[in-house]
């Protein structure tokens, strides 16, 4: 650990799916979702993490959960490194750190009601039982505005809003530190986004909790973090304060994705010039040689076909990989300051 | 955006009346529904998951299923005629002929064991009467229209061999295949990223400007709506409430829940530190809808008369009307 502001700690981490064939199932080539990232969250401060579908976030945040095999790289939480620890150990230490998944339909048991979803992790770390164990689950209940007398509803009793509620009452159930948010609104509709995105901000407030919101909507995210980290095939391409970012991105993906993102406010949206990309994200079975952004990059030049570029420091708490971003010259690793 | 609006109706939705008989009762998805679209311009219906607005669209194709829906009045007016009263047979020429749609889902709309060619020419052979060698020149043509690189080769692909941004495209193709008069797009980009969503917004909006095609755009996303859309009308349970010109209706709002809904979409250019706001409460089920105005509970200015009626639209300017009956002046004032 270097630094004890910090909650979490990711570096050089790798997640590679292997893509088999044949009979022996031989492993002949890897997807490689991530491909060495390495970020900080501070305690108490929410970190985006942007990016087109497929390009890895998913992945980094179950990273951190550790809930693949076969990860490299370590995260360090709150100073512990977590690719140390034993299966038993890991299983205690997940208490701390909670997931809100994308999809209130599929991440809910149907034949479970919604008390027993909500009480479940309370249970399973024996946290507390009898009288005890129900008013914990009625205060869950009223933490994410619901009526604790639809504790004995089923899932399909719910709308999607509401759904998302429990599962985000589940997540609290365990009084974790840190929550991975992965896109927790995006199936919503724009009114009900708005009332979960407004409940999230609550809660962290009130129990000083860390978030990774983890999203492809760009106006969401700015809403929501205080920092953002912009990911490409696998990799970090720029990282830095919400309100830079959108005032001075560096990186030319993340300009153009920018670019891309509608404003609902007629005069200002057509007065925008936007930058089209062409075609589609590169497969990550075979990231392209050089900087990984380059076959579909305005600016590419010769250099950024044939070495990768490495994250560099450009302003206060400011990386971007760019071979045409000067950087201070200070360090390249966003770990060591 | 359109140029020149020229003030020819293509097609007029009057008081439409799309109701479905379930198990808890009447549903009326379209209530008393009330559109049009010049030709050339483009048009969005605008409102949550399940307030009617792909009910509408299917409502002017007439593919309702029956049971459990049926139109139940109105009239839909295509270039005069009224749709309500064609057969199915004329119905099947105007369908993919006249007027083509773009649906949602590309991944399921496309039929997984046909190749593309198969699917494009389908409809290049029946209503254009094409051979087999035309209707593939023309296909490759489509193709490349809609930017799909390396065309020729790409036609006797199987649509998973494409990404979820290049079906959409074949969708376009397929939907252009005709010269349509009236494009519909339901939610045509919702489950794709803001990238691939920016090139398919352009690449409709130039066909547009090009064949002079008219466009309906039904989504949820209030940021696509400002850019490309000339006018839009904004759907709440089934019925229009708010109708302006897109200018308009984000400079000067004049429904609680259009004013609502502009509050609750995140914005790109505003920061952390301005806070979200929201409506309260959740979309009404529609066969359950509360008496009066259905938005009535949701709202901060509703009155005693609200429960009891549903306010008829009024004008509030020019091609701009609302269905409420606070005053102008107090909506404003928040």
């Amino acid at each position: 650990m270097k630094d004890n502001t910090h909650l979490i700690e990711v570096e050089n981490l790798y997640m590679y799916f292997p893509v088999t064939a044949g009979v022996f199932q031989k492993r002949i080539a890897d997807v490689k979702a991530v491909d060495g990232v390495s970020f900080y969250i501070k305690k108490g401060e929410t970190l985006g993490l942007v990016g087109e579908s497929g390009c890895g976030k998913t992945t980094t945040g179950r990273c951190i959960l550790q809930l693949y095999e076969g990860i490299k790289g370590n995260v360090y939480f709150e100073g512990v490194n977590l690719a140390n620890l034993k299966k038993e150990q890991m299983r205690k230490m997940r208490r701390n750190m909670q997931l809100i998944f994308q999809d209130p339909y599929a991440s809910l048991d149907p034949r479970m009601t919604a008390g027993d979803i909500i009480g479940e992790p309370i249970k399973v770390h024996h946290l507390a039982s009898g009288k005890e164990y129900r008013e914990q689950v009625e205060e869950l209940f009223r933490m994410v505005e619901l009526e604790p007398s639809m504790a004995g509803r089923y899932p399909h009793e719910f709308s999607g809003g509401q759904r998302q509620r429990i599962g985000i009452a589940r997540a609290l159930a365990v009084r974790p530190k840190f929550i991975v948010c992965d896109e927790p609104v995006s199936a919503l509709d724009v009114s009900i986004q708005a009332q979960i995105i407004i409940l999230l901000e609550k809660l962290r407030e009130e129990m000083g909790l860390t978030y990774l919101f983890i999203a492809h909507d760009l106006s969401v995210v700015r809403n929501i973090s205080d920092r953002v980290a912009v990911m490409y095939l696998g990799k970090v391409v720029e990282i830095t304060h919400s309100d830079e970012l959108y005032a001075n991105p560096l990186h030319p993906y993340t300009i153009a994705l920018l670019s891309a993102v509608p404003i609902p406010d007629p005069k200002v949206d057509r007065t925008r010039k936007r930058i089209i990309l062409k075609g589609d994200v590169p497969s990550p079975v075979n990231p392209p040689k050089g900087c990984r952004f380059n076959p579909r990059c305005q600016l590419a030049i010769d250099i950024c076909r044939e070495v990768e570029p490495e994250l560099k420091l450009v302003g206060e708490e400011h990386w971007v990989s760019c071979h045409l971003v000067k950087g201070t010259g200070v360090t390249a690793n966003p770990l060591v300051r | 955006m359109t140029t020149v609006v020229k003030n020819e109706k293509v097609l007029e939705v009057k008081n439409l009346r799309t109701y479905f008989y379930i198990q808890e009762g009447e549903l009326k998805a379209n209530d008393d529904l009330s559109y049009y679209v010049n030709k050339g311009e483009s048009v969005a219906v605008v409102g949550e998951s399940a307030c009617g607005k792909s009910v509408s669209a299917l409502s002017i194709m007439r593919l309702i299923p029956y049971p459990p829906g049926i139109i139940v009045g109105g009239e839909i007016l295509f270039q005069g005629k009224d749709l309500m009263l064609a057969t199915e047979a004329e119905m099947r020429h105007i369908r993919g002929n006249s007027i083509a749609m773009v649906f949602q889902e590309p991944t399921t709309s496309l039929n997984p064991v046909l190749t593309v060619k198969r699917q494009i020419s389908e409809s290049l052979e029946l209503h254009r009467g094409m051979d087999k060698n035309e209707s593939f020149q023309e296909t490759v043509r489509l193709l490349k229209l809609v930017g799909i690189p390396d065309s020729e080769k790409r036609a006797n692909d199987y649509p998973f061999q494409f990404s979820g941004g290049m079906q959409q495209r074949i969708m376009i193709a397929m939907a252009l295949s005709c010269n349509p008069s009236l494009l519909i797009c339901d939610e045509p980009t919702t489950s794709l990223d803001v990238t691939v969503q920016a090139q398919l917004l352009e690449i409709i909006d130039g066909l547009r400007e090009r064949f002079g095609t008219s466009v309906i755009t039904i989504t949820h996303n209030l940021g696509i709506v400002a850019r490309y859309v000339d006018r839009v009308n904004v759907m709440y349970a089934g019925k229009i409430v708010e109708t302006a010109t897109t200018e308009d209706l984000y400079a000067n709002p004049c429904h609680p829940y259009t004013i609502g809904l502009l509050a609750s979409v995140p914005r790109l250019d505003v920061s952390k530190k301005k806070s979200l706001r929201m409506i309260k409460g959740l979309p009404p089920n529609l066969a359950h809808l509360p008496g009066g105005c259905p938005f009535h509970p949701r709202c901060d200015w509703a009155m005693p008369k609200c429960r009891l009626e549903y306010p008829p639209l009024e004008k509030v300017g020019e091609n701009h009307y609302r269905a409420c009956f606070a005053e102008l002046s107090k909506l404003k004032k928040q």
